[in-house]
């Protein structure tokens, strides 16, 4: 058993909300650097230009990246040898939150559903606790901002419905957000398991790296990831959403088996500035 | 890249065409979803706004709190849509620009045509890159809606693109 102090939680949640608030995640950065290589368009080229000129302004001067440093969404996994010690870890994670958006001079905000009245500091998060073998606890902290965040869709099909149905539902999702949530995009995909679970897959879609070599064998999973991100840069969407070679950067799909009588499709849209930042403590 | 001295005057506003790219310096006003609801309300009671909006341009934002030696933090453009609600009351009162991101209704287009005004598109998801054109930031009202307060920024070659001209054509 190893025994941990949730204080090393806050602090590690603390810096990664600055790292990924600051520090574009590097096969985000070569995604980006590559579609601009690629593009012919002269205005686009300049767009892309923009963006790659921001993420080394914001690494620089320790500015993020994007104003809105959306909501903490924090991932946890816990190695079942591990014993946390000291305060609750909900409020750990929170703690870190408020210390790591305060530190980083990021922008507050959380509201009250109801009110809209703001926290003031951003907490609380959004936090999934996931238990695993070992004695580490790895942690993700994703600021998730909502002007993409608004554009995620979900549906449950017929399980009869075809890849064909599919393809279609994920591609006018992207269609749908348009020139709205700072295209290109990285569109993550949940297949499967249930309402929740499909949502949930669709986030995690969102971490799996957007460039390089992605899958060593052609799965139908990236197989349908070929297919779709194929046809949604023929929308043309681009950077700033007035036109050009790349409309998403990538296509991530995450799957789990599902019920006989349905099959939920989710679709987070994630911005051209994907934000996250993981450690192991 | 044409340059542009804030406040818009009309002739400057009939002479942009979608797709002309420019640089505007002089005064904004920042206002986002609770601002513009704000206004709204204040309009729909014939009250008078906290701020003469006449000839003024809105920029859509919300920006990071300002490091020590910096004007304002990270301060790009949020999704233009949401306001278009509250957009043509607006524009009836005399503001004559705004900046954001993304497409706009119907009607909004067609007040833009009416009351002769134009839609700048800054390129979102570039807060650092547009932090260093403001020069100057203060909140100007709504100080308890933190960083949803209508903030002044005195902006120097703030890069923008036509999206919506007057004659009430869309770049989209």
């Amino acid at each position: 058993m190893r025994t941990i102090n949730v204080k090393e939680i806050k602090k590690a949640v603390s810096d990664l909300c600055i790292k990924a608030n600051t520090d574009l995640r590097p096969d985000v950065f070569s995604a980006i650097k590559k579609a601009a290589g690629l593009e012919t368009d002269k205005r686009a080229k300049k767009i892309w230009g923009v963006l790659i000129e921001n993420a080394a302004i914001a690494k620089r001067d320790r500015l993020a990246i994007c104003q809105d440093t959306g909501i903490a969404c924090v991932y946890l996994e816990i190695g079942r040898d591990v014993k946390l010690t000291g305060a609750s870890l909900e409020r750990a994670v929170n703690d870190g939150v408020k210390l790591g958006y305060r530190r980083g001079y990021f922008r507050a905000s959380i509201v009250d559903p109801l009110t809209r009245k703001n926290t003031g500091n951003n907490a609380p998060a959004v936090i999934k606790t996931k238990i695993v073998n070992g004695d580490k606890v790895r942690l993700t902290v994703i600021p998730k901002g909502f002007g993409c965040e608004n554009k995620n869709q979900i549906k449950m099909f017929k399980p009869t419905a075809g890849l064909k149905d599919v393809k279609k539902f994920i591609i006018d999702a992207v269609r749908q957000a348009g020139p709205d949530a700072c295209p290109p995009y990285v569109v993550g995909v949940g297949i499967g398991g249930t309402f929740e679970k499909a949502a949930e897959l669709s986030k995690e879609a969102l971490l799996k790296t957007v460039s390089g070599v992605r899958c060593k064998v052609l799965s139908p999973e990236c197989r349908l990831e070929k297919e779709l991100l194929k046809e949604i840069n023929k929308l043309k969407i681009g950077p700033a959403g007035i036109g050009g070679k790349t409309t998403a950067l990538a296509v991530n799909i995450c799957s789990h088996p599902t019920h006989i009588a349905g099959l939920p499709v989710a679709v987070s849209i994630g911005c051209h500035a994907m934000r996250s930042a993981t450690a192991v403590i | 890249m044409r340059k542009i001295y804030l406040p818009l005057s009309k002739e400057t506003i009939e002479d942009l065409r979608i797709g002309d790219e420019v640089l505007l310096t002089g005064t904004i006003y920042t206002a986002r979803d609770q601002a513009h609801k704000r206004f709204f309300e204040l309009l729909k009671k014939n009250k008078k706004l906290p701020v003469d909006l006449k000839a003024q341009t809105i920029y859509y934002c919300g920006p990071t709190a300002a490091r020590p030696g910096n004007a304002i933090g990270s301060c790009g453009p949020t999704t233009s849509s949401r306001m278009d609600a509250f957009t043509p009351a607006l524009l009836k009162t005399g503001l004559k620009g705004m900046i954001g991101k993304g497409s706009r209704s119907k009607e909004v287009i067609s007040a833009i045509k009416k009351y002769k005004a134009v839609y700048f598109l800054a390129v979102g998801g570039a807060g650092a890159y547009l932090s260093k054109k403001v020069k100057r930031a203060r909140v100007a009202v709504f100080k308890d809606l933190g960083p949803e307060a209508v903030y002044e920024l005195s902006v120097k070659d703030f890069p923008v693109i036509v999206g919506i001209d007057s004659t009430g054509r869309s770049i989209y």
